[in-house]
């Protein structure tokens, strides 16, 4: 089971309180773990990667374990940590300063 | 008892106002999507419970909701636009060719018959049609097509803005982009032509008249005479009678003919409202005095409209979507400013209270008359 911790504003898109829990077959990825979030939540389609490119969009950060993943490649294996549910996922909005 | 719903987009949220026919009291209901662009939020003229939303901001993208009971609960529906087939490209700010690139829903404009039907202006310019209640999203290409490669984007953007539906004929269709001009269809949404003769930007192109390119701010029609057009364009108001083919300009003894919004009393095709800004280089009022100018005349001759609106220290704007009519009688007209206000007349603009002062910077401003 793999957590995953949305920004608030995708929280109330998805019309969920907290953590999203995912069941992701191994080995899990950002790419798996964000289709499995967009299967069971697909009004997040487009608002974290873009609908044609599936890449990340530009404001949005992957962190996990204190990592930034967010340049690593979408098919990389994800820690271990959060493979086993010790640690979230968390897919985080960048500052916009001012 | 008639009543009316005012539908406010702002910078950050969507608001719902509320009053009776009487229009001195009203609810404000809000925010929705708080933290959000709204750039509009509009009701189906066929059913006035159905109403579409365009959210956006830069972290998450492009948002669409629908509400099926008049704006108490809402639903996310598609927000996949994708332009039809290799999107090509247009003229870029230093003169080259750029990839055309989805960025934001500017305008939604829901079919004047069909609940399930609406239309979205977008930016990178371009519209986009919907059969299904806004689950799924395609485009009518062939508007681009119409010389695209020469669009250019404004300091705003390069947005559709405008979508303007002829009630006397489904087939025909206008609509504005900043900065390429106002264009037309005659079926439906597949070919489309420019109909911008008699435009001049003297000082924006470098052909004044040219055939595409000029920065048409807004449109409005009356649905009575659907040939006849108002259009507020970056400088000058314009009026054409013959759906386009040609404009003339009206702009008469404005203080100043920058400006943003335009639109049409509902009972009365030959009056008109524009809300004159100083100039294209300081969004503001002339003077510092908030003024609606109304015209009985179809332009030329405008009067000042004063009464309730601050006539000092006001530099705030109306940007092009924030203004709407309702149809009661007398006509009621709203608009919305870049300082949070939303104003409303109930007397065709003689005079003028605030709903609410306080709301974030006003995008858009719609008005449902209900039964």
């Amino acid at each position: 089971m793999i957590r995953v911790v949305l920004p608030a504003h995708l929280r109330t898109l998805a019309r969920v309180g907290g953590e999203v829990r995912l069941v992701v077959e191994v080995p899990a990825t950002p790419r798996s773990v964000l289709d499995a979030l967009e299967a069971g939540y697909p009004m997040l389609r487009g608002t974290i990667r873009h609908h044609v490119t599936q890449e990340r969009r530009e404001f949005l950060r992957f962190f996990a374990c204190g990592q930034d993943l967010s340049h690593d490649p979408p098919d990389a294996p994800l820690p271990e940590a959060v493979v086993a549910g010790a640690e979230p996922f968390r897919i985080v909005g960048a500052m916009a300063g001012g | 008892m008639s009543g009316i719903r005012v539908l406010v987009g702002t910078h950050k949220g969507a608001f719902v106002l509320t009053s009776d026919g009487k229009r001195k009291t009203w609810e404000v209901h809000g925010p929705h999507f708080g933290g959000w662009d709204i750039y509009h939020v509009k009701g189906s003229p066929a059913d006035p419970n159905r109403l579409y939303a365009s959210q956006s901001n830069d972290w998450f993208g492009q948002v669409i909701h629908r509400s099926s009971d008049g704006g108490t609960t809402w639903e996310p529906v598609g927000n996949k636009f994708v332009y039809d087939g290799v999107p090509g490209t247009h003229k870029w700010y230093d003169g080259t060719q750029h990839p055309w690139e989805f960025k934001r829903v500017w305008h939604l404009e829901p079919s004047l018959t069909d609940p399930d039907t609406v239309y979205a202006g977008v930016e990178d310019a371009a519209l986009f049609r919907s059969v299904d209640g806004g689950q799924t999203w395609d485009e009518l290409p062939g508007l681009r097509t119409v010389k695209g490669n020469l669009w250019q984007p404004g300091a705003g953007g390069m947005g559709l803005h405008t979508i303007v539906l002829d009630p006397s004929n489904p087939r025909r269709i206008f609509i504005a982009i900043s900065a390429a001009g106002a264009f037309r269809t005659e079926d439906g949404g597949v070919s489309w032509r420019p109909i911008n003769g008699g435009l001049k930007s003297n000082n924006e192109l470098p052909d004044p008249e040219a055939e595409v390119g000029h920065c048409v701010h807004r449109i409005a029609m009356h649905p009575s005479r659907p040939g006849t057009l108002f259009m507020q364009k970056h400088w000058d108001v314009m009026r054409t009678d013959d759906a386009g083919e040609s404009w003339r300009e009206v702009s008469g003894n404005l203080p100043s003919d920058f400006g943003f919004v335009i639109d049409v009393h509902a009972h009365e095709p030959e009056t008109i409202y524009v809300v004159p800004i100083k100039s294209d280089s300081e969004h503001f009022p002339p003077e510092g005095k908030l003024r609606v100018y109304r015209s009985r005349t179809g332009g030329e001759e405008w009067e000042a409209l004063s009464k309730g609106l601050p006539q000092r220290d006001c530099y705030i704007n109306v940007l092009r979507d924030a203004m709407a009519v309702d149809s009661l009688d007398p006509c009621g007209v709203y608009f919305g400013t870049t300082g949070g206000q939303v104003y409303a007349s109930a007397d065709a603009g003689d005079s003028w209270s605030p709903i609410v002062r306080d709301l974030p910077a006003v995008l858009s401003v719609e008005v449902q008359t209900l039964p």
